[in-house]
């Protein structure tokens, strides 16, 4: 893993890093060379894993307190935030602490489909990633039922009946996942047991992430390959670690303005309304970060093609660096490219406001139209792009991308501009 | 200054995705809106008007409706109607609770006591619909958080009750409000004017038993308000300044390798 | 990095130490509620006391209560056993302790019915002292609830009590 060999100065540390190389590790991570051109948006697989350590510190607390039942799940959640020490605190930043999550994955995602981190050779830290995003919806979907309201109860309904759609199977698999003919206690007391699980399956995910990462090193905003160490690149410690600070106040800021202020904006009023099994709300939606996925599922008028495409909007994801043919990895050097991507932008965005509205009308139109432009940009205009597209020429390196021999001065400006940002 | 347009770009859209599901459900008319006084960064509750508010809920609307998720001891504590120790005692002792089983085996009433959960008005869910033409007076403790429209939505509902507009059916035992989700209520308008005699003078108008009410609601659904503001300040401030700091030190240790960062 | 301004490392260093010195306080303010969150709650604090009708305990006669999540051993004591229990010389005790402070009444003995050696709950009417004797190490206990033989180093602990009116105490 590390570039150079490492020896602890001290006799004891030498002993110690024979026997177990712990102190190569930590000399690894520390020195650990980075482009030194990486911008703001580079920042949040830091404040991601901020946000992860967060959820298992305050989750665990909660599990001390929190009682899964059907009969006492609510009550218990009422007891965390009257008569528990602190407890009101540890939930709402549990609770908002999801979303702040998801947030910081979106930017985290979106920043890779910039840049195209996800092209060779970083194919593998891409996928692990999905999978920690796909771990991610489980583990969130799964939270929210344990408070056991009404939008956590239809929530559960509504997505296990989701498994429903298969042919033959169907009803067997819903069943064995509710435990019973409906969800109930049973399906409360394992979705608490995994839903205690996966954070952890997430945390040994996000060291393979890294792992992942650190043999081929870090993209960057110019997205050309490296030397490291060289001129282009700086220690991880102090450099990376005090920006990687800085961004994380910002968004703790955000964070404690939430968790202090609108605990519950975020949330939806009817989970406050003890689950009952014979009325469901008037408006059922899942929490923000899932909207999109909501909105293709509905969008599809076929109950299990509704369910295909939802689970395939997430799997041309993962299949994406064989679909984006082109070989130029940022996003600067390939004009018609960047409108794509803001259309992309756009079209996720618009899917999650109408996962948000009543399926009807203009507003199923509207997803629709938004369901079929995001296949089409992932099955069509990438694949295709990639080939027609003409790229604006390369710089040599970070620090001299204009000796290097580009031309361009539009492509000058564009990296004086990320310089400026660092 | 390109990407920071992108940022604000990201922003605009990530809020309106954010506030959207405000939207969906502001389909009924806009709700009244008070200056509430635990509405603002430093909200504090109005502790007279929450015992204010607590005297309504006693004497209005806990014939039907259950408060199952507090304690009289909450009634003492701080940040909340602030009784004194013996006040929320005596309280207590109005009501009378099951306890059991004695050494006999057998169930026994006696006084409620400050560690007791608030005494139900009905003994099941059932009962309750039962009683109440087959409507559910649902339990108050957190009605405040479970309405989207918090405070407003409970307040303009009890000021809605109106006459319903021309050609609008209405069934036995169902009333017209204007605020309400469908605009129909099972609930007869609860209050009167002096339907509640305030021991602090306070004149007991519809108007003003709603806001003590809703005051009160609020503190019984958000119990730690006070201290939520409190502290979140803190936590802002403290924020702000390592954020500060934090910059300098960008700036000092990026200049080792770069004069502009 | 091998740059000049190493040289002066209390300019340069300055505001980078008082940086990682606010953080530091702040990583400790954000242990307190981890921690205070597995302190008794406002629920659990409150029935910090119970109240026990002692109406139908004969001469000779004891009950278990529980208090705090702890048995609590309410005896109403016969003449025979308060005498036995005053009459005891303090210098044979190992935890010399009056009969008259441990139980004010001397009729009724109330104490945690916990073995101050390793936590267990002793048998009443059992031991050498015909009162309390604990079965997991054996720790015999007098009419008084003192320890007389065995492990235990000091006697059951008496409860923070009162007699509300004489059919009721109140523990706690």
């Amino acid at each position: 893993m590390s570039d150079h060999e490492y020896t602890p100065k001290s006799k004891v540390g030498k002993w110690f890093n024979d026997r177990l190389p712990l102190l190569t590790l930590a000399n690894h991570l520390t020195d650990y060379p980075t482009p030194k051109n990486l911008n703001y948006w580079w920042t949040f697989g830091g404040i991601l894993t901020f946000c992860l350590i967060t959820q298992i510190i305050t989750g665990i607390v909660l599990g001390m307190h929190y009682v899964a039942h059907a009969d006492l799940a609510f009550q218990s959640v009422e007891h965390i935030m009257r008569d528990v020490n602190y407890g009101w605190l540890i939930r709402y930043v549990h609770a908002n602490g999801a979303s702040m999550f998801f947030l910081a994955v979106y930017i985290h995602i979106f920043r890779s489909l910039y840049y195209g981190s996800y092209k060779s050779p970083r194919e593998v830290i891409w996928i692990i990633g999905m999978l920690i995003y796909f771990l991610m919806m489980a583990t969130a979907f799964m939270g929210y039922v344990l408070p056991w309201g009404q939008m956590s109860f239809w929530g559960a309904t509504v997505i296990t009946n989701l498994f429903s759609a298969i042919p033959l199977v169907g009803e067997s698999i819903t069943n064995w996942l509710w435990g019973g003919y409906s969800v109930d206690n049973p399906t409360l007391t394992r979705f608490f047991s995994l839903h205690y699980l996966f954070p952890f399956l997430i945390l040994g995910l996000v060291v393979l992430h890294i792992w992942a990462l650190h043999v081929p090193g870090n993209n960057n905003p110019i997205g050309i390959d490296i030397k490291k160490p060289s001129k282009d690149t700086v220690p991880f410690h102090p450099y990376i670690v005090i920006k990687d600070a800085f961004a994380l106040l910002i968004f703790l800021l955000i964070f404690a303005f939430f968790v202090f202020f609108s605990p519950n904006i975020l949330g939806h009023a009817d989970n406050y309304i003890e689950a009952n099994p014979l009325v469901t709300p008037a408006h059922i939606v899942p929490e923000w970060y899932l909207l999109p996925f909501y909105a293709i599922l509905r969008s599809v008028p076929d109950k299990l093609l509704g369910v295909i495409a939802m689970f395939a909007a997430i799997f041309v994801l993962v299949i994406l660096p064989w679909l984006d043919t082109s070989k130029v990895r940022s996003t600067v050097f390939r004009p018609i490219y960047k409108q794509f991507y803001w259309f992309l932008v756009a079209d996720v965005l618009i899917l999650g406001y109408v996962g948000a509205m009543p399926a009807e009308g203009i507003y199923l139109l509207i997803a629709r139209v938004a369901t079929a432009y995001y296949f089409a940009h992932f099955l069509l205009i990438l694949p295709f792009l990639g080939f027609k597209e003409k790229t604006t020429p390369l710089p040599l390196s970070i620090t001299e991308p204009i000796l290097g021999g580009s031309p361009d001065m539009a492509m000058a400006r564009d990296n004086s501009n990320y310089k400026e940002k660092l | 200054m390109r990407n920071s347009l992108k940022l604000a770009f990201f922003f605009i859209l990530f809020s309106s995705l954010f506030f959207s599901k405000v939207q969906a459900a502001g389909e009924q008319n806009d709700l009244l809106e008070v200056d509430w006084s635990f509405k603002s960064f430093f909200g504090k509750f109005d502790r007279a008007s929450l015992q204010r508010g607590y005297q309504v809920y006693t004497e209005v609307c806990a014939s039907c409706h259950s408060l199952k998720h507090l304690s009289y001891r909450n009634l003492a504590e701080k940040g909340g109607p602030e009784f004194t120790e013996l006040e929320a005692k005596a309280i207590a002792s109005n009501f009378e609770v099951t306890d059991g089983p004695n050494s006999d085996g057998e169930m026994f009433e006696r006084p409620a006591k400050l560690s007791d959960k608030f005494v139900m008005p009905y003994a099941n869910v059932q009962e309750a619909i039962a009683a109440n033409g087959g409507a559910y007076p649902p339990d108050m403790s957190v009605l405040v958080k479970a309405r989207s429209g918090g405070a407003n939505y409970i307040y303009s509902v009890l000021m809605g009750y109106d006459e319903p507009p021309a050609g609008m059916e209405l069934d036995d035992g169902v009333y017209y409000n204007k605020y309400m989700y469908g605009n129909k209520i099972k609930m007869a308008s609860p209050l009167d004017d002096d339907i509640v005699e305030y021991s602090d003078g306070t004149k007991a108008t519809v108007d003003q038993m709603a806001k003590d009410v809703t005051t009160f609601l609020q503190w019984t659904a958000e119990p730690h308000l006070e201290a939520r503001h409190k502290l979140g300040f803190r936590v802002i401030i403290y924020l702000s300044v390592l954020t500060i700091l934090v910059y300098f030190s960008m700036k000092k240790i990026w200049s080792r390798i770069e004069t502009k960062v | 990095m091998s740059d000049p301004e190493k040289k002066k490392p209390n300019r340069r260093d300055f505001i980078v130490t008082a940086t990682t010195a606010a953080g530091a306080v702040g990583v400790g303010a954000v242990v307190w509620p981890l921690v205070d969150q597995m302190n008794p709650d406002a629920s659990v604090k409150a029935l910090a006391s119970t109240e026990v009708d002692i109406s139908a305990i004969e001469p000779g006669q004891s009950i278990t209560v529980l208090w705090r999540g702890k048995p609590v051993f309410i005896k109403r004591r016969t003449q025979d056993e308060i005498d036995s229990a005053r009459a005891v010389d303090l210098s044979e005790l190992k935890h010399p302790e009056k009969d008259e402070d441990r139980a004010k009444n001397p009729e009724w003995l109330v104490m945690l019915g916990v073995c101050t050696h390793l936590g267990c709950v002793p048998l009443n009417d059992k031991g050498d002292y015909g009162a309390w004797f604990c079965p997991c190490h054996g720790s015999h206990y007098d009419t008084s609830g003192r320890i007389r033989k065995g492990p235990a180093p000091t006697n059951m602990e008496v409860p923070k009590y009162e007699f509300v009116n004489s059919n009721t105490i109140k523990i706690g």
